[in-house]
């Protein structure tokens, strides 16, 4: 009997699981590093503005 | 009189030159892609290595390929517990605000890994030792160490008061850290059906360099790619954290406003 499939089957466990994890990872960087930006932007055209403000 | 500070202050204060979030997030963004690149790189070439060149076992066939995403998977599995267990400690001790943000992330990957090692396992056991399971010293410990996982991912978020869940959840982290030693001697302290060690650190391995060589690549590059997904998700966590700090500001900031307004133009002059 051949022990291909439980070759085949661990390593496209093993694989799928690591682009997952990597992919997700990436994705939630990506997320919350746009909503930073997002959030920070007005605030530090607050900030500024609120220095020019007589 | 100058008081000389105790080893746990001193340690507390090395710790706690890394807890600053912003230096982390510059520290990270920089390690990232030295991260991230070798661990692609190199898994790669040690799962090609051990598909395709190593050679067959004479015993066991082309099922010892599997060995070459088990053991690294099972090493990181322990060595996640590790890391859990020392953000533990830095989170009881010295309250580090970085080690709760770090347990909660390392849970997630960690119990991944531990599935990884028992589901590889159960594949290369069944076609040579006949069976997917056995209740054996070493398979127990490490399946102990998947529910320790899961308990420590479920007690952390188990609370309404973000703290009580880091604390309880420290507690359940350390006091796991027992299973890493069972996991490791299983082998030496019970008859068991899991094969010794065949690398340890004070002899020569019992495997041919044919194969060792490709279980070093592929576990150091999988030792990469498990700290890369650790370092991204813990970047992405700090700045949720600072996101909701800043919603958070925004929000008490603009009651503080609406308040002013409704009680009149006095108090209203005043608070601007």
């Amino acid at each position: 009997m051949t022990h291909l499939p439980y070759i085949v089957a661990a390593y496209g466990m093993t694989i799928g699981l690591a682009v997952i994890l990597g992919t997700g990872a990436a994705l939630r960087l990506r997320r919350a590093r746009a909503r930073l930006a997002a959030i920070e932007r007005p605030s530090r055209a607050e900030r500024a503005g609120g220095v020019s403000a007589p | 009189m100058n008081a000389t500070p105790s080893l746990a202050a001193r340690t507390g204060t090395f710790f706690h030159r890394y807890a600053n979030p912003g230096r982390f997030l510059r520290l990270g963004a920089r390690l990232q892609p030295w991260l991230t690149w070798p661990a692609i790189g190199l898994s790669v070439a040690g799962i090609v290595w051990g598909l395709f060149l190593s050679p067959a076992d004479w015993q066991q066939g082309d099922s010892v390929r599997i060995m070459y995403v088990h053991v690294p998977a099972a090493w990181l599995a322990s060595s996640g517990y590790m890391g859990l267990a020392v953000c533990s400690l830095l989170s009881l001790v010295w309250r580090h605000p970085l080690a709760d943000l770090a347990a909660v992330e390392i849970g997630p990957v960690g119990a991944s890994v531990t599935a990884i090692c028992l589901a590889t396992g159960s594949l290369w056991g069944k076609p040579m030792w006949g069976t997917w399971w056995v209740w054996d010293a070493r398979l127990t410990s490490v399946l102990v160490l998947f529910f320790l996982y899961l308990g420590h991912i479920a007690l952390i978020r188990a609370f309404d008061e973000p703290q009580r869940g880091y604390r309880a959840a420290a507690i359940l982290g350390l006091a796991g850290a027992v299973d890493l030693p069972i996991i490791k001697f299983s082998v030496q302290w019970w008859n068991t059906l899991h094969q010794p060690d065949s690398i340890t650190l004070t002899a020569a391995p019992t495997m041919s360099t044919d194969m060792l060589w490709p279980l070093l690549v592929c576990t150091i590059g999988f030792t990469f790619g498990f700290a890369a997904i650790l370092v991204a998700r813990l970047r992405a966590a700090v700045m949720e954290s600072r996101v909701r700090t800043a919603l958070a500001m925004r929000r008490g900031r603009t009651e503080t406003q609406d308040d002013a307004q409704d009680s009149g133009p006095d108090l209203s002059g005043a608070v601007a």
